[in-house]
């Protein structure tokens, strides 16, 4: 059986010992090492340990809305609903399928194939079944909680445009901030992924518009998993802002403007705020909310005709005849013009070359002409005679002095300089001598003058004021928060604010000669405008040499640019239009899409005068009284008769009282606003209409919307 | 002649230091796996440690000589089913180191290797009747331990197979090895590891061997583990932060927290002073073991205590090592901590030959 061993046979006991020995050491080196972890390192771990399960969850700050300057909306947030599913959570998802197909009104094989795309990623994960989904299908959703627990829906804010791309430029749109725009030390606080204005008035008052993200602290397991939440750090919403511009104007220089190409722009010159700006052909933001499709952006950025640009601020164009209203001032101001009379026959030859007046195409010429008379029939010889007399140095000076060749400083990006030629510019930039037959181009505002349409008609409505330049604005300098003032002094960098003495009797021969070019002596007869002082000038500014366009047959893109500068009244005008349409041939077709966008201001005006005399008139134990709310009223009872006023008037004008209560008014750009360039203008869906916080007990009606009182501050606008 | 057996002679005290230990990874692997689909594995362990206390009660009834005297058949049933799994064994996790049996039991030969490499080198070396070791013992030893060794390695099971390397050395330097043999041993030995370095070791065991030293080279890779588990015990503190409250091992971050990694959830949950402890729990339960060996009736006994102790400290080591960056991930358990019924089984039993061995020191 078991073997026998001698009980002597011993291990020595110091080798025992020195085990015991080898024991104790191992064991106290462990020790030292669990010391160095949790007593001099435990802060730093305990750290490692919070961050490895603690997730921030930003909580989005919604955007700032936009207003017109009546307080009517114009950009809005919706709240969008996305339906997601987490396969983790499905009982059995392919027996659901029917069922959620049914409730979100998709397809078996649509869901399945969403399913199949997602199939490589972790069950737990959601997947995004469909987003904005409308009220029925929410309700569907929660409905079924207890037999669809896969379904989940996630809440955010989205931007609402205008439809049918109007405003779209002015107002630009929002998009994730790129790569490029992180390196850049304004968006120093963005983080990828961030929603940023990338164009128009959302760019510029960015800073304004955009909120404080907040953020919710939640307990994450290593795969994500939620598990539980800390603490809240709520979001600060964006703060709301009120444009400069006039919805009604704006819509009157939309349908103006029509499918034609170019822009118009109408300003207050007292103030220089902006009442419309129009850029054709347009785009539609409300693709850029929902982020835009591959094919749509490519085709928005290949368009040979530049939607995505803003014409009214950013093409720099030759001005043609429209510039001879500032070398008229300049020479009446240098005193070389008052008794300048010029013999037209048609043409005559400056430094050995023949220049042609635009009179020869109809086959008559001007006779005898002087500084009026140069104006209102456009003369070219007169101001070829008159710029060879200035020399182009003082034709140059008066043009910077008018900001031609420089920014205006509008709130907006990228606006564009525009050039005046000169001696020292050809120089440095061509390092070639001037040509004197070039002054003479120059003095019908050809040549390489080029300028961009907010920047003559500034240049025009001042001397309109009598020689006083505002800086254009979209967004009223009060609506500026004190911090950011001097942020938006050095990010619109511009001519700003000018003084330039003029003479009033200079002043007075130059408004008349505006006014009579609206009358049928003048280049834009058919523009003239019943019972409106109505003063402007006509430009047709070539693109191309008659040569050229000759020589390759003519063609609708190489006609002249149609430009007209309007204003009204001639003197100290209260509001200046510039219409610029492309390849528009004549400046007086552009005139008369000027004298409409006037009509519709001074119609309005008239309106709001009326409308203040009846509000003073009803006296004030009643004007207290909240105004009840009124039906919109179709856009269209604007140009009504006169008989008709009395009854549009309180729906289609704020009464200016102060602390009134909200109240309905037409948000017309809902409207469906016609729009010809657009063939197939769509329509939003109307669910997101239906998502607008209404007043409860009330029913909805398409193209309502709640407008907040007016601010007590801007009653008194009315001069 | 043995049959005066009392359970007066039972180590009580050691006892007392299993079972303390036994209790703590109970209500451990209950906290490490409150919120994951093991959630009942506390249950389980503590239905593997009844059986490991039977066993220890019926093994310490059993003379050790009895299995000192079949270990040599013991050692060719050891290498046969060491074969088998090469053979039929159960490919898990790309290492065949499981046998299933009908009726769904299935086991891992390499634990019991471990315990009848003890009785057989115990054995050996009482037989050299005192004399110092020849070259020729040397290499007998280290052939019967080689053979087993290069089978567990095969399959591929690198932590097993160094747990039998101990046993070897303890044997060694209580067999009476020549310090001059021993020298020539280290210098052979550290030359030999170079080439297995290259020819023997598989990649993912190299990088495993390595990504200690420096884990925070690649976070999300190989050092994860390693890193996950110093944030844990790191975050413990001194005090640690609560049973069921530690957030590397609630949170899932902590690698399998209630096997390899037990440590790790305990010193987060119970800090500096939970670990000294257990540490201290350790230091008296593998004192009382040498104080056996010590007291074992003849030169057989000593060495088989002794080859159980080398087995233990050795897996200590290397296994809060490993939770605590100072060794590789080896995948070893601690013993009578981490989950798992062949390493609970594997310690009863071996405490159950200590028992014998105890109570068997008056006996004549």
């Amino acid at each position: 059986m078991a073997g026998t061993y001698n009980k002597d046979d011993r291990i020595p006991t110091i080798k025992l010992t020195v085990m015991q020995y080898i024991i104790a050491a191992i064991l106290v080196i462990l020790v030292s090492g669990l010391w160095r972890l949790q007593v001099l390192g435990a802060q730093n771990y305990r750290a490692l340990a919070e961050a490895n399960r603690i997730r921030k969850v930003p909580i989005l700050a919604p955007r700032g809305k936009i207003y017109d300057r009546d307080g009517r909306l114009l950009v809005d947030n919706y709240p969008s609903v996305t339906c997601f599913l987490v396969p983790e959570q499905a009982r059995n998802l392919d027996a659901d399928l029917p069922l959620i197909a049914d409730g979100l009104h998709m397809q078996i094989d649509q869901l399945q194939a969403i399913l199949l795309r997602y199939r490589h990623q972790p069950k737990y994960q959601p997947i995004p079944l469909r987003q904005d989904i409308a009220p029925d299908e929410q309700a569907f959703i929660a409905a079924h909680a207890n037999e669809l627990p896969e379904l989940e829906t996630i809440e955010e804010q989205r931007r609402l445009y205008p439809s049918n791309g109007f405003a779209a430029h002015l107002i630009g749109y929002v998009g994730e901030v790129s790569e490029d725009m992180l390196d850049d030390p304004r968006y120093a606080f963005y983080q990828p992924g961030d929603v940023v204005g990338r164009s128009g008035v959302e760019e510029s008052y960015d800073p304004v518009l955009r909120g404080q993200d907040g953020s919710r602290d939640v307990i994450v397991d290593s795969h994500g998993r939620e598990l539980g939440a800390l603490g809240i750090e709520p979001a600060t919403p964006g703060k709301s802002i009120k444009l400069t511009i006039d919805l009604d104007v704006q819509k009157a220089a939309e349908e103006a403007l029509g499918p034609r190409q170019g822009a118009i722009i109408a300003i207050d010159p007292r103030s220089g705020e902006v009442l419309a700006m129009v850029s054709h052909p347009t785009f539609d933001p409300n693709q850029f909310a929902i982020r835009i499709h591959r094919n749509e952006w490519n085709k928005l950025i290949t368009d040979p005709d530049h939607p995505l640009m803003n014409k009214a601020i950013q093409a720099q164009l030759a001005p043609g005849s429209t510039f001879k209203i500032i070398e008229a001032i300049a020479g009446l101001q240098e005193g070389i013009a008052e008794d300048l009379k010029v013999d037209c026959h048609g043409g005559a030859v400056f430094y050995g070359r023949y220049f042609k007046c635009w009179i020869t195409a109809r086959h008559t010429s001007h006779g005898i002409t002087d500084i009026t008379k140069g104006i209102y029939q456009s003369c070219d010889v007169f101001f070829y005679t008159l710029a060879e007399k200035m020399g182009i140095d003082m034709i140059a000076k008066w043009a910077h002095m008018f900001g031609l060749g420089q920014k205006t400083g509008i709130d907006l990006p990228n606006e564009a300089a525009g050039i005046v030629p000169s001696p020292e510019w050809k120089m440095r930039n061509y390092h070639q001598k001037w040509f004197a037959g070039e002054t003479i181009s120059v003095g019908i505002g050809q040549g390489a003058l080029a300028v961009t349409p907010i920047q003559l008609v500034r240049a025009l409505a001042g001397i309109g004021s009598g020689g006083v330049l505002k800086r254009p604005h979209v967004v009223f300098p009060d609506e500026v928060p004190a911090d950011l003032k001097e942020y938006y002094r050095d990010q619109f960098p511009g001519s700003g604010d000018q003084n330039i003495h003029i003479d009033p009797a200079n002043w007075q021969t130059v408004t008349d000669a505006m006014a009579q070019v609206v009358t049928f002596a003048g280049t834009a007869g058919f523009a003239q405008l019943q019972g409106i002082d109505f003063a402007g000038k006509t430009g047709s500014a070539q693109i191309v040499s008659n040569a050229y366009k000759a020589s390759v047959g003519g063609g609708a893109k190489l006609n002249d640019t149609a430009w007209f500068v309007g204003m009204s009244p001639r003197r100290n005008p209260e509001i200046a239009v510039v219409v610029m349409w492309q390849n528009g041939s004549e400046g007086y077709f552009s005139a008369r899409l000027a004298a409409r966008v006037i009509e519709a201001y001074v119609d309005k005006e008239r309106l709001r005068d009326h409308n203040l005399m009846q509000v003073a008139a009803k006296a004030n134990p009643e004007a207290v009284k909240p105004a009840s709310p009124v039906p919109a009223a179709p856009a269209k009872d604007k140009s009504a008769p006169e008989t008709a006023k009395p009854k549009s008037v309180g729906k289609l004008h704020h009464p200016r009282v102060a602390g009134a209560p909200p109240t309905e008014m037409a948000a017309l750009w809902t409207s469906n606003l016609a729009h010809p360039a657009d063939p197939q203008a769509k329509q939003l869906p109307p669910r997101i209409s239906a998502a607008f916080s209404m007043p409860k007990g009330k029913t909805l009606q398409a193209g309502t919307f709640l407008l907040p009182p007016p601010p007590q501050g801007k009653a008194s606008r009315v001069p | 002649m043995r049959r005066f057996l009392s359970y007066r002679d039972f180590d009580w005290t050691l006892m007392a230091f299993v079972v303390a230990l036994s209790v703590i990874s109970v209500l451990e692997i209950y906290s490490a796996t409150l919120h994951t689909k093991f959630v009942h594995f506390d249950e389980k362990q503590m239905l593997w440690l009844a059986g490991g206390f039977v066993s220890m009660f019926i093994l310490s009834l059993i003379d050790y000589h009895i299995l000192l005297d079949i270990a040599v058949w013991a050692y060719g049933f050891c290498l046969v089913s060491l074969v088998a799994v090469l053979a039929v064994g159960t490919k898990v996790l790309g290492a065949r180191r499981w046998i299933h049996l009908p009726g769904g039991i299935h086991f891992q030969p390499s634990e019991w290797v471990k315990l009848i490499l003890i009785v057989v080198l115990a054995r050996f070396f009482s037989n050299l009747s005192g004399r110092d070791l020849t070259w020729k013992d040397i290499f007998k030893a280290m052939a019967l331990v080689g053979l087993p060794m290069l089978l567990v390695l095969k399959q591929p099971d690198l932590g097993t197979a160094l747990t039998y390397a101990p046993v070897l050395l303890v044997g060694l330097f209580l067999g009476g090895i020549r310090f001059k043999h021993a020298a020539i041993l280290c210098i052979a030995a550290s030359l030999a590891l170079v080439p297995a370095w290259y020819k023997v070791l598989k990649p993912y065991q190299k990088q495993r061997l390595t990504s200690f030293m420096s884990p925070d080279n690649d976070p999300r890779g190989s050092g994860y583990q390693i890193r996950q588990s110093l944030i844990a015990v790191g975050s413990g503190g001194i005090w640690g932060q609560g049973a069921e409250k530690g957030t590397q091992t609630q949170g899932d971050f902590l690698p399998i927290p209630y096997t390899d990694f037990i440590f790790a959830a305990f010193c987060e949950e119970h800090g500096l002073a939970g670990a000294i402890f257990v540490l201290l729990l350790y230091f008296l339960l593998l004192m009382r073991l040498v104080q056996n060996a010590q007291t074992a009736a003849d030169l057989p006994g000593t060495l088989i205590i002794m080859g159980v102790v080398a087995v233990l400290i050795f897996q200590i080591a290397v296994n809060v090592g490993m939770v605590i960056g100072f060794m590789p991930v080896t995948g070893i358990p601690l013993p009578l901590m981490s989950y798992g019924g062949s390493s609970v089984l594997f310690t009863f039993l071996a405490l159950g030959i200590v028992m014998n061995i105890r109570m068997s020191r008056f006996v004549n």
